[in-house]
C-alpha cells in the first residue's frame, strides 16, 4: 500500500479545489479574486479528466486537459481586458459598486 | 514513496487555495494560485502526464498567471476593503455539507481498487499526445487556433487608447 | 556497494560536483568578460588583484558579503526576500538536465555526465525559464518604487514576449531531431560536423539558430536587450533597491541562465559533446595542440624584455597549459576530458558571442524591442518552422 495511491484520493483532492473555487466565486467582492477562483475550477477540473484518463489508459483525458488549458488562456485574455476596461470607466474593483444599471 | 509525495503535493495544494480565498490582497492570492498549480503539476506527473505537467508549468503558471500578475500590478489594486456584509458565515457550513456530500459519492462509487503508481501510465507523453492531437482531435485543434485569433483581437480591441 | 549504486547517493555526489563547478564558473565568467570587453576597449581590465586580475572574483565577492545588507523600510518584507531566491532557483534548476558528456565509468559505477534525463528535457528547461520570469516581476512589485516597478514590469513583458520566437526557433532543430530528451538529441548528431543540426538534414537550421540567439540575448536581459537593468536608464530597474548578497543572487542569476542558454544552443544546434570529425581523422589531438600553441605564446610573451610586470606569471601559465597540452595525450582521461573539452569550447564560444556584442552593440529603445519581437522575429520564426515541417514531411518515408 505505501507505494501506490487509491484513485478516488486524487478525485476527492478534485473535489475539494472545486469547492473552494466555488466559495472563492461566491464569496468575494474583489473582480481579480473572483477570476482566479474561476481559473482553479478549471483546474480542479484539469485534475479529474488527467485521474480519469489514468483509469482507463487512454490518453483522451490529457487533450481535454489541453483544450482546457487553452480556452482558458483565451479566456484570461479577453477578461482581463474587460476587467481594465471597466476600471477605467468607475475606477473600482469592487463588484459591488458596478451597479449603476440596478434600479 | 507515492503516497508520502502524493500527501506532501496534495496539502500543499490545498493549502494554497484557502489562500487563493481567503487573502484580501489579490497579489498575494495570484502567487498562492501558482503554487496550486506548481503542486498540480506534480501530481500529474505522479499520474503520467508529463506533457500536460509540462504545459501546466509553461502555459498555465508561467503566462497566464503572469497575465495576472501583470493587471494586478498595472491596477495598483489594493487590499479589498470591508465593505457590505460578508455571506461567509452561513456559506461556510453549506459548503462544507456539499463538499462533504461529493467526496462520500466519490468514494462509493470509485472504490479503492485503481491503484495510481508512478509509471503505471506510460502513454502520456508528447509523442501520444501528438499523435491523438494531429489525428483524432484534428478539428478541436484547429478550431482552438481560430477562438486564440478571436481572443487576441478581442483582447487588443477591449484595452487600446481611445484615438480622439 | 548498493548504497554506491544507489540513485539517490550517485545524484547527490553528480549535484555537488555540478553545483561547486557552477559557482567557481559564474565567478570567472564576470572576469572573463570584463577582460573580453577591455580587450575590445584597449584596455587591460582587471590586473592588480592577483597575476591579471584573477583574484578579483573574490575580491568581489568579499566586497558584495561585507556590505551593508539593508532593508527599506517600506517594501513588502516577504515578496522582496522571496524574489532574488526565486530568480536563482529557477536559473539553477535549468542546469540539472544538461549533458556534459557521454557515459563514463567512475570506480565501481557506471554513470552519465548528466544529474538526470528527463524525457522532456527541453520542455522542462523552458518551464523553468518561464517561471524565471516571477522572480524579475516580483522584485519590482515589492521594492514599492516606481523606477523598479516600470523596471520589472519592462523586462517581464520584453521576456515573454521573446520566449515565443525562442520556442518557436527550438521547435525546428526538434523537427530533425525527433526528440525532446536531451541526451537523445546529442546522441542523433553523432558522425561529425555536418551531422549537427546546424548544418543538417534537409534544411540547414542556420536561420533558426540566429532566431535562437538573439531570443537568447532577450531572455537573459543582455545587451542590445538590457534596458529594463541599464544602470544609466531608470536608475538600474528593477534591482534598484537590493543590496549585497541579494544583489548578487539577481547577478549570478542572470550569469546562471546565460550558461543555461548557452548549453541549449550547443546542445540544440551544434552537436552537444560530440566532436567536429572523427577520432580517426585525429579530432583527439585537437585540445593538445590548442594548448600547446597557447602555452608556447605565453611563454615567448613571459621571456620578452619589454614586459617587466608579467615576468612571473605569463611563464607560470605557460608552463601550466603545456602540462594540460599533455594531460589531454593520456588515454586513461580521453574518454570522459575530450567529450567535456567539446561541450565547454562551444558553449564558451557562444558565452564569448554574448560578451562580444555587449563590448560592441548599443541598446534598443523599448517599443523598437517589442516591434521588433513582434513584428519581425516572430513571423521569421513561424516561417522558419514551417519551411523545415514541410521539408522533413517530404524528404521522410
Amino acid at each position: 500500500m505505501m507505494s501506490a495511491v487509491p484513485i478516488s484520493w486524487f478525485l476527492t483532492l478534485s473535489a475539494i479545489l472545486f469547492a473552494l473555487g466555488v466559495a472563492g466565486f461566491l464569496f468575494r467582492r474583489n473582480i481579480i479574486t473572483v477570476f482566479m477562483s474561476i481559473e482553479l475550477m478549471l483546474n480542479a477540473v484539469n485534475l479529474s479528466f488527467v485521474t480519469f484518463s489514468y483509469q482507463h489508459k487512454e490518453v483522451a483525458g490529457h487533450l481535454f486537459t489541453f483544450f482546457v488549458m487553452v480556452v482558458a488562456a483565451a479566456e484570461a485574455a479577453v477578461g482581463l481586458a474587460i476587467i481594465l476596461t471597466v476600471f477605467k470607466g468607475r475606477s473600482t474593483l469592487n463588484i459591488d459598486d458596478v451597479n449603476s444599471m440596478k434600479n | 514513496m507515492d503516497v508520502i509525495l502524493f500527501l506532501i503535493f496534495a496539502v500543499v495544494a490545498v493549502v494554497c487555495a484557502i489562500n487563493v480565498v481567503v487573502q484580501t490582497h489579490p497579489i498575494s492570492s495570484a502567487l498562492s494560485l501558482v503554487g496550486v498549480m506548481g503542486s498540480l503539476a506534480v501530481l500529474y506527473l505522479l499520474l503520467g502526464a508529463e506533457f500536460i505537467a509540462a504545459a501546466q508549468v509553461i502555459v498555465y503558471a508561467g503566462a497566464i498567471m503572469v497575465l495576472f500578475v501583470f493587471v494586478i500590478m498595472l491596477l495598483n489594486a489594493g487590499a479589498e476593503t470591508k465593505k457590505g456584509r460578508s455571506y461567509l458565515i452561513p456559506g461556510a457550513p453549506l459548503l462544507i455539507v456539499f463538499l462533504g456530500l461529493m467526496a462520500f459519492f466519490v468514494q462509493r462509487i470509485f472504490p479503492d481498487n485503481t491503484m495510481v503508481r508512478f509509471g503505471g501510465f506510460t502513454g502520456g507523453g508528447p509523442k501520444e499526445i501528438g499523435t491523438a492531437l494531429f489525428t483524432t482531435y484534428l478539428l478541436p485543434f484547429e478550431v482552438t487556433s481560430i477562438l486564440i485569433l478571436v481572443a487576441i483581437i478581442g483582447a487588443i480591441v477591449l484595452a487600446r487608447k481611445e484615438i480622439e | 556497494m548498493e548504497l554506491l549504486d544507489s540513485f539517490i547517493f550517485i545524484s547527490l555526489i553528480k549535484a555537488a560536483v555540478i553545483f561547486a563547478v557552477l559557482m567557481t564558473t559564474l565567478a570567472y565568467l564576470q572576469w572573463v568578460e570584463r577582460k573580453v570587453i577591455a580587450h575590445v576597449q584597449v584596455r587591460p581590465g582587471p590586473y592588480r588583484v592577483g597575476p591579471h586580475g584573477l583574484l578579483q572574483p573574490l575580491a568581489d565577492v568579499i566586497k558584495l558579503l561585507t556590505k551593508e545588507d539593508l532593508v527599506p523600510p517600506y517594501v513588502n518584507k516577504p515578496l522582496y526576500l522571496l524574489a532574488p531566491f526565486l530568480a536563482m532557483t529557477m536559473a539553477l534548476l535549468s542546469i540539472s538536465v544538461i549533458p556534459f558528456g557521454p557515459q563514463i565509468q567512475v570506480g565501481p559505477v557506471k554513470t552519465w555526465m548528466q544529474m538526470t534525463d528527463l524525457n522532456i528535457g527541453v520542455l522542462f528547461i523552458l518551464a523553468a525559464s518561464s517561471m524565471g520570469v516571477y522572480g524579475i516581476a516580483l522584485a519590482g512589485w515589492a521594492s514599492n518604487n516606481k523606477y523598479a516597478l516600470i523596471g520589472g514590469l519592462r523586462s517581464s513583458a520584453q521576456m515573454i514576449s521573446y520566449e515565443l520566437p525562442m520556442s518557436l526557433a527550438i521547435a525546428a532543430p526538434l523537427l530533425i531531431s525527433n526528440t525532446l530528451s536531451l541526451r537523445q538529441l546529442v546522441e542523433t548528431q553523432a558522425g561529425g560536423i555536418f551531422n549537427w543540426n546546424i548544418l543538417h538534414g534537409p534544411f540547414p537550421q542556420i536561420i533558426s539558430f540566429i532566431v535562437f540567439m538573439i531570443a537568447a540575448f532577450a531572455e537573459t536581459n543582455r545587451v542590445p536587450f538590457d534596458l529594463p537593468e541599464a544602470e544609466n536608464e531608470l536608475v538600474a530597474g528593477f534591482h534598484t533597491e537590493y543590496s549585497s548578497m541579494k544583489f548578487a543572487s539577481f547577478f549570478m542569476a542572470e550569469y546562471a541562465n546565460m550558461i543555461t542558454v548557452s548549453a541549449m544552443a550547443t546542445l540544440l544546434f551544434l552537436g552537444g559533446w560530440m566532436a567536429p570529425w572523427p577520432v580517426a581523422w585525429g579530432s583527439s589531438l585537437v585540445p593538445t595542440v590548442i594548448f600547446a600553441i597557447a602555452g608556447v605564446t605565453a611563454l615567448y610573451h613571459g621571456a620578452h624584455p619589454a614586459r617587466k610586470r608579467d615576468k612571473v606569471s605569463l611563464p607560470v601559465f605557460g608552463v601550466i597549459f603545456l602540462i594540460i597540452a599533455g594531460v589531454f595525450l593520456l588515454p586513461v582521461v580521453q574518454s570522459w576530458l575530450l567529450p567535456l573539452f567539446w561541450f565547454v569550447a562551444k558553449t564558451g564560444a557562444i558565452l564569448f558571442l554574448f560578451m562580444w556584442v555587449r563590448a560592441t552593440l548599443p541598446r534598443f529603445r523599448y517599443d523598437q524591442l517589442m516591434g521588433f519581437t513582434w513584428k519581425f522575429l516572430f513571423p521569421v520564426a513561424m516561417l522558419n518552422l514551417l519551411v523545415t515541417s514541410f521539408l522533413v514531411a517530404w524528404t521522410t518515408k
